[in-house]
């Protein structure tokens, strides 16, 4: 039994990953893609209501305020991209609170990138190119699938639209009854339950799968398709099933944008959640102009996982949340 | 009773599901990076011993179960209950059948075994991983089969039939593993 001040990876682990970064650098400087740092300890955060943050204090009056940690560094470096920066890339921790377990860990790594004028195909792509060369898989092992292809062909259920009777009948055949119960007629939760139990495990053959064209309602910072509006222009990155990480076409309309953040803020009111201040240097950004781009986030500590066939996270970090 | 959030699952917490008392076996956190999460929860119902999955909105609270362990010995049956004594502080249970149903064929008589409680009353008895039992009834065996090969079945003084060596005859004492079912040794007087 290992005591608790020594690593819980083994040191193969530790030699991966300073392997992976170093090939993810390489990687972004045949591309002229610019690594840069944002602050993790943040004057704002995001209002999505299902990521609960950490805030702390800072005492020096008068400038006493609270502040956060990152939950991802996306509205630090679009505001990057907005003053001009071209296309850019992050490796830094984020943090999400009340996550743990063999896939999460509060205190994580995130790979995030933006690329100027790609298209959400464009960045499927290089992420495929990226994933290929980390893996040495081949490109045969990439499998791009629309969310209502693979949703329909795996529960015959459409994703887009909600039928609750259907998606109970559906729950109650197949072994997910408490589904009915916790979901109601929440379309969204629908979704997160039937893929989460159903169709993300079917995806567990594929090595690399790409799932595109979320429902618009899941459209997150996404922008919607313009040809479909029941779809957003979002993918995710499942590898051996297990999601790795989520592209965006971004979303660049501040009203838009406002708008989002206030419906959160709503269903944080409903859900008796703290309400989040609105991050209004990133607003300010967008309002300014933020160039049109596609991007992404991984999480390295999983990638790390799957790609070393490793079980837990627990595996491939060195002192995860029960020795930090 | 306190009420458990998610966030304290962890195996061995004792909650109540469907007014029943319940063990956490496993825990599993489940959530899409941008998307609703959930706790997928293996549970062993401690009335029945059935182990059934649930599934909890993640921050949702349940009520915890008063459960507990004790080591009681065994004293007697009475024909429709089964006695037990802590041994320090010399109170008395009684379980009925539900409780022992599993494990009456391996109680013997001042045996300490681990009574779990659930609101003060006998919920499930569960015995020592080893007995010694008096063999009541098995084919005579043949004389000098040292080697176990094969075995025989026999019937403990307890009712519990174990699969034995050849060699063991009527009236020895043997060692049994509770957890298996199986024969470990033959006891020396």
């Amino acid at each position: 039994m290992l005591e608790n001040w020594q690593p819980a990876c083994d040191f193969q682990h530790l030699r991966y990953r300073a392997k992976m970064l170093k090939i993810i650098r390489l990687f972004f400087e045949q591309r002229a893609v610019l690594e840069v740092e944002t602050p993790l300890l943040c004057s704002a955060t995001g209002t999505d209501p299902q990521l609960d943050f950490f805030s702390s204090f800072f005492h020096c009056a008068p400038k006493n305020k609270e502040m956060f940690l990152q939950t991802s560094p996306e509205f630090a470096m679009k505001r990057l991209l907005a003053a001009g920066s071209g296309s850019i890339f992050q490796i830094c921790k984020a943090f999400r609170n009340a996550e743990v377990g063999r896939f999460h860990n509060p205190e994580f790594s995130i790979l995030e990138w933006y690329r100027i004028d790609f298209t959400l195909e464009q960045l499927m792509d290089e992420v495929a190119e990226l994933i290929i060369e980390l893996s040495g898989a081949s490109e045969q092992a990439v499998y791009k699938v629309s969310y209502k292809e693979v949703f329909e062909q795996i529960t015959g259920l459409n994703p887009l639209l909600f039928c609750q009777e259907s998606y109970a009948e559906y729950a109650l055949k197949n072994d997910i009854k408490d589904a009915i119960l916790l979901c109601g007629d929440n379309h969204s939760m629908w979704l997160d339950f039937i893929f989460s139990y159903k169709v993300q495990p079917a995806l567990e053959g594929k090595f690399l799968c790409m799932v595109h064209g979320y429902p618009a309602i899941q459209s997150s910072l996404a922008r919607i398709n313009e040809d479909n509006p029941a779809v957003a222009d979002r993918f995710e990155v499942f590898i051996k099933g297990i999601e790795i990480g989520n592209g965006f076409f971004e979303l660049s309309d501040v009203n838009e944008q406002e708008k989002r953040f206030d419906q959160e803020n709503e269903s944080r009111r409903k859900q008796e959640l703290s309400l989040v201040e609105k991050d209004h240097l990133f607003l300010d950004a967008l309002r300014f102009g933020l160039p049109d781009c596609s991007g992404i986030a991984l999480g390295l500590d999983r990638l790390l996982m799957v790609l070393s066939n490793a079980q837990s996270l627990n595996d491939v970090i060195a002192f995860p949340f029960e020795r930090a | 009773m306190a009420k458990y959030s998610t966030n304290e699952f962890k195996a061995g917490l004792k909650i109540m599901l469907d007014a029943d008392p319940c063990a956490i076996i496993e825990n599993e956190f489940i959530k899409p990076g941008k998307g609703q999460a959930f706790n997928r929860v293996k549970i062993r119902n401690l009335k029945n011993g059935r182990v059934i999955e649930r599934t909890f909105k993640s921050g949702e609270s349940v009520e915890g179960a008063d459960v507990m362990d004790i080591e009681v010995q065994y004293l007697y049956n009475d024909g429709e209950f089964w006695h037990f004594m802590e041994p320090e502080t010399f109170e008395q249970y009684q379980a009925d059948s539900n409780a022992v149903s599993e494990v009456v064929k391996w109680l013997k008589e001042q045996d300490i075994c681990t009574m779990t409680l659930w609101n003060s009353s006998p919920l499930s008895v569960t015995p020592p991983n080893f007995v010694e039992l008096a063999v009541a009834e098995t084919d005579p065996g043949l004389k000098g089969d040292t080697s176990g090969g094969g075995g025989k079945p026999a019937t403990m003084e307890s009712g519990a039939v174990v699969r034995v060596p050849l060699f063991i005859q009527i009236g020895e004492m043997i060692r049994i593993d509770t957890r298996t079912g199986d024969y470990v040794s033959r006891v020396k007087e």
